[in-house]
């Protein structure tokens, strides 16, 4: 269902690279149109909806907000005291919330997601290969697409823009803590830079870039983990190569919707 | 597509054919699995298929089930030959087969219930309290009443194969395939377990196809046995006759000795 290879055999021999790379996107892309098409016709269980979006969300959101609270923090850091010397006291909130919200807060987020959430929907799916649990749903004339994929695909699309906006608040709560503490700036000050230099569009599109990349973690960690060959140390593979793969492909998405958004 | 009855003696028709493969061959790259494989179980009976390790035994209920398609020949499941369907015409087939694993293959983060009344809320329409009270009796049947709210990981490994053998009959199939149902199990757990089978042969009267080399079991549940070697089958007769047969292959495996025409 997911072998795009028997549609690529006649690409020429002398390109395997090119030919593995259009394999595996076309792998991911059959996977992807066979997930909407269930999503489309309301063929998934809503609980296991909420069950995975909970999972996921509780998985992720302790060390999401570790890293933005410190990158909060570390931005001000770098800038307060210097802005404050320099006159531009009133553009430190700005410059915190404003790269927050655009470009840290949903790309951190997907780099942690694509860590735990991506790696655990992985290995789970990955195990149950090994075990036999897959075919065993086949044998039963379920599919994995409708079972499996659908409710994390949609827990990924639902749970990232969620951590998002936690992630965007702590950040910016940090700059504020770093930017009072070093710099005696007062909250007035620090706040009205915030309102001043972001808009809520702003936050917006933020937030749709993460739901890019929750469906992009979703899709990797699930084409990887059904893929899966071997027993622990393929689930191993698999699980190393999807968060490989999730990572680089956020950063790449984050660059080519950052032009789109906010040219 | 039509399967031809096995034939008739005198005033007792021999059963229909419920499934039945011919010529298949399967191969992964260079290596052969199966060669012009050609077997057929009968409908209502129990069929074992017996082999060494590795002969591809496990491969044939893959087949039957749709879940590998054979590089050759035919594999025919209630007059319809199931090669080359897609997933959506194997499926109304699978809805008739229930399959219990080797490894039981439960689903480990669902308790034992959601784990048995898997099939019937994918395929059924049956109301909560019904799938309840089919789950429960199935349960009942096989003696696991008082497990349904554990996970697979609280069991032992023989609870887990009788609890991949609920989820499999559950839906009360027509053709119930068994992978090695007693491979890694201590004897007494053993006869449980042909037990087990054969009183789901009894109650249901389903066509079971088993794979398995524990011999004393095989002649415990079998009406028919066949030997796979080296891809092909090379003998298949029912269970009495089977013991005897002349096939110095089969003579070696049933005695269990080195010496002979096998390769070790």
């Amino acid at each position: 269902m997911f072998e795009a290879s028997r549609y690529l055999r006649t690409l020429p021999r002398p390109f395997p690279v090119t030919r593995r790379f259009f394999e595996y996107a076309g792998g991911i892309a059959l996977l992807f149109f066979d997930a909407i098409r269930y999503i489309v016709a309301l063929r998934f269980r809503p609980t296991e909806v909420i069950r995975q979006t909970a999972f996921l969300i509780v998985d992720s959101l302790p060390i999401v907000l570790l890293t933005s609270g410190f990158t909060g923090l570390v931005i001000s850091l770098e800038t307060a005291v210097s802005a404050v010397q320099n006159g531009f006291a009133f553009a430190i909130g700005g410059s915190v919330a404003y790269g927050t919200v655009r470009e840290l807060g949903p790309l951190l987020t997907g780099i942690v997601f694509a860590g735990r959430a991506g790696a655990a929907i992985t290995a789970q799916l990955g195990s149950m290969v090994v075990t036999e649990q897959i075919e065993a749903l086949k044998s039963f004339g379920a599919s994995p697409t409708k079972v499996l994929v659908v409710p994390r695909l949609l827990a990924c699309i639902i749970g990232m823009p969620l951590l998002t906006v936690f992630a965007d608040i702590i950040a910016v709560y940090g700059g504020y803590y770093m930017a009072a503490l070093r710099a005696h700036l007062s909250p007035a000050t620090y706040w009205n830079s915030v309102t001043m230099y972001v808009n809520f569009i702003d936050f917006e599109k933020g937030l749709l870039k993460a739901a890019v990349f929750g469906l992009l973690v979703a899709m990797v960690a699930c084409y990887e983990g059904l893929r899966t060959e071997g027993g622990a140390d393929g689930v191993g593979r698999a699980t190393t190569q999807a968060v490989v793969t999730s990572i680089l492909l956020v950063f790449a998405f984050n660059f080519a919707l950052s032009f789109v958004l906010f040219k | 597509m039509k399967t031809a009855d096995t034939g008739t003696n005198g005033a007792h028709p021999q059963p229909k054919v419920a499934v039945s493969l011919r010529s298949v061959g399967l191969s992964y790259g260079q290596k052969i699995v199966l060669s012009d494989c050609s077997l057929e179980f009968k409908r209502g009976q129990v069929t074992t298929v017996i082999g060494l390790s590795g002969a591809g035994k496990s491969t044939i209920l893959r087949l039957v089930n749709g879940l590998r398609q054979p590089s050759a020949g035919h594999v025919i499941v209630n007059d319809v030959d199931i090669v080359g369907l897609s997933e959506r015409e194997l499926n109304k087939i699978r809805m008739k087969m229930g399959f219990a694993f080797q490894a039981s293959a439960l689903f480990d983060s669902m308790t034992v219930f959601e784990n048995v009344s898997f099939p019937l809320y994918e395929h059924t329409k049956l109301s909560r309290a019904e799938i309840r009270k089919r789950v429960e009796d199935t349960l009942e049947n096989i003696g696991l009443s008082d497990v349904a709210q554990r996970l697979p990981a609280e069991l032992s490994g023989g609870m887990q194969k009788r609890v991949g053998f609920a989820r499999a009959i559950v839906n009360e199939p027509e053709i119930i395939l068994f992978d090695e149902p007693t491979t890694g199990l201590d004897p007494i757990m053993t006869n449980v377990i042909t037990d087990t089978i054969k009183s789901i042969q009894k109650r249901m009267r389903p066509t079971s196809i088993v794979v398995m080399h524990d011999m004393p079991a095989v002649y415990a549940i079998s009406d028919n046995i066949a030997m796979l070697f080296e891809g092909t089958i090379i003998e298949s007769a029912p269970a009495a006759e089977f013991r005897r047969s002349q096939n110095p292959i089969v003579q070696q495996f049933l005695q269990g000795s080195e010496v002979g025409p096998i390769p070790l």
